[in-house]
């Protein structure tokens, strides 16, 4: 359900951390909750964000929530696919449903970030 | 059915389930000394008949279009409703049904305003329109928003050929908003392409401007739009007659980004003002920021076609302090009346009454401007509204003209100090040449 390598934002995005990059998406939670998601919409590449700040927008057929950057930094790269097939986030929210990739400004802030044995806590699941 | 239940009886019955003795007690919160003491100061009551009369003698201290030749529009006009228009709006089914919020349940209502939306759609040129808003103003109001939100910068240039009112709303929608409004000005009686293309920038979200504009000028769409392209800002367009695009491009075949304005002229009576009919619409890619509700077509579990309220998430009832905007309405029975209207005359229709103004609003403009003293005041071509140079001042003419059962056009001074001697006047299909003949007879003779 939370993979073990991932850090977990109390908003509900995860962060991997890729070399020197960070890829960033949200959790099973979230998608679960948000139920079918019809829409989301990314940064431009390029864009900065900024630690625990709105970062793009996740739609579904019962709300429309904001999207929290797990990490500060310059996004190198989204998920253009996405835009076209936003359901994955409901079948592989933490494969092919990646969001954005990040360069970090300060790693450090991903200490900040649960782990998954936090996060499972936070939302009342125990860690599979 | 009785709407006031007043008799004694009735009180008695009211007061003792309210657990009081005297309609008194229900007061007893009020301060003493601010209380009214005595009964009110009015007449004694008086039969049906004779108040029927009394109401009547104070409605005709009014007047109204059926009796002037009105040559008065400025955002606001004076068209010709055909019957079906009230006979079917009227009808109480759709007469009191208010915006959609049982909204499955009120079939009828939602077929209604997605064929207003649909043909909103072909008039503007554009893929999609909402179920309406309050006005013109605060619809460029909302446009102004809505830009700012899509582009993510915080200027907006707004002609001064744009209705001053919507001007001003503008302002008061944006006042508490990161979004700055700054002036583009019209240079004889047009938005100048080359002095929108120097003032845009790499912050302006938007240039908005209004064609026909409220001087009646026909404005240069193509360049203002690459105007505004050129540099990543969106094209708004404010139409404040939607009747001239009977015969005029729609903006969505020159580049326009969002289009908005008042749809009152679609078989709206003038109502003194209100209420009226905002219209907005947009490129599907925008769909998602359109402020206001939205109806779809969509099929039920049995495959029958049904209509929705769509996209419901971006709406403030659903998303809260998050959404872009606060409207979750719409002007039902006005879109409706515009649908009826559009309907009733068809593509065809919609483009013969189109060439009547114009025709005869070009009528009107050369037979004024052969008056001694009076001329045109700028060379831009128009539609169905145009400014007049005048020798004596307009408000004065206006007074003369009145005692002829003539409403005449708006003196420009009041919204533009520097255009005093200049008078908008507008001619629609209802206006005969007789009318007009008789309007230039009196500039004639007027001293």
């Amino acid at each position: 359900m939370y993979p073990k390598e991932l850090r977990y934002s109390k908003e509900h995005e995860w962060a991997k951390t890729e070399g020197k990059r960070v890829r960033v998406g949200i959790t099973k939670f979230a998608a679960d909750r948000l139920s079918d998601v019809v829409y989301v919409e990314l940064p431009a590449v390029g864009a900065d964000i900024a630690f625990m700040q709105p970062f793009g927008v996740v739609e579904s057929v019962k709300a429309v929530s904001d999207l929290y950057a797990p990490v500060s930094g310059k996004v190198v790269e989204i998920n253009k696919a996405l835009v076209e097939k936003p359901e994955v986030i409901n079948m592989d929210p933490y494969g092919e449903a990646w969001m954005i990739l990040v360069e970090p400004k300060d790693p450090g802030e991903l200490g900040q970030l649960m782990d998954a044995a936090a996060y499972a806590a936070m939302v009342g699941e125990a860690t599979s | 059915m009785k709407y006031i239940p007043a008799t004694q009886a009735e009180r008695e019955r009211m007061l003792r389930s309210a657990g009081v003795r005297t309609v008194d007690e229900l007061f007893r919160d009020i301060p003493e000394e601010v209380r009214l003491k005595r009964p009110l100061d009015l007449p004694p009551a008086v039969p049906d008949p004779d108040l029927l009369a009394h109401m009547r003698r104070l409605a005709d201290r009014n007047t109204d279009c059926d009796r002037l030749a009105c040559f008065l529009g400025a955002g606001a006009y004076d068209h010709f409703v055909p019957s079906t228009v009230p006979h079917l709006a009227l009808k109480p089914e759709f007469l009191t049904a208010y915006t959609p919020y049982q909204a499955e349940l009120m079939q009828g209502e939602l077929q209604a305003i997605y064929e207003y939306q649909t043909m909103m759609c072909e008039l503007t040129g554009m893929d999609v329109a909402n179920a309406s808003m309050y006005d013109g103003a605060s619809a460029t109001g909302e446009a102004a928003s809505m830009a700012a939100d899509l582009t993510k910068r915080a200027e907006v240039l707004v002609s001064t050929a744009v209705h001053p009112e919507y001007r001003e709303v503008l302002r008061t929608y944006t006042s508490h908003l990161p979004i700055t409004v700054r002036d583009l000005p019209a240079r004889d009686g047009v938005t100048p392409p080359e002095a929108a293309r120097q003032a845009v920038t790499d912050a302006t979200a938007a240039v908005i401007v209004q064609s026909p504009n409220f001087f009646g000028s026909i404005e240069d769409g193509d360049a203002l739009a690459s105007a505004a392209h050129a540099r990543g800002a969106l094209l708004v367009v404010a139409i404040a007659e939607p009747v001239s695009l009977g015969l005029l491009r729609p903006p969505g075949a020159y580049g326009a980004d969002i289009v908005t304005g008042e749809g009152q002229a679609l078989g709206n009576a003038l109502n003194y003002g209100g209420p009226y009919l905002g219209m907005i619409a947009t490129r599907d890619a925008f769909v998602r920021r359109i402020p206001g509700r939205l109806v779809g077509r969509t099929v039920d579990t049995e495959g029958r076609p049904g209509y929705v309220l769509t996209l419901q998430t971006r709406e403030q009832h659903i998303r809260r302090a998050k959404a872009t905007s606060n409207i979750c309405t719409n002007e039902a029975l006005n879109a409706l009346v515009a649908a009826v209207y559009m309907a009733t005359l068809g593509k065809q229709g919609m483009r013969d009454v189109a060439e009547l103004c114009a025709r005869k609003a070009h009528y009107a403009r050369t037979r004024i401007a052969a008056v001694p003293g009076y001329s045109i005041a700028w060379d831009a071509p128009t539609f169905n509204e145009f400014v007049v140079r005048c020798p004596m001042p307009p408000a004065e003419i206006n007074r003369r003209l009145l005692e002829h059962g003539i409403l005449g056009g708006l003196p420009l001074g009041r919204f533009y100090p520097d255009l005093a001697d200049c008078w908008l006047l507008c001619v629609t299909e209802r206006r005969t040449r007789e009318e007009i003949d008789r309007l230039a007879g009196h500039l004639e003779t007027l001293q």
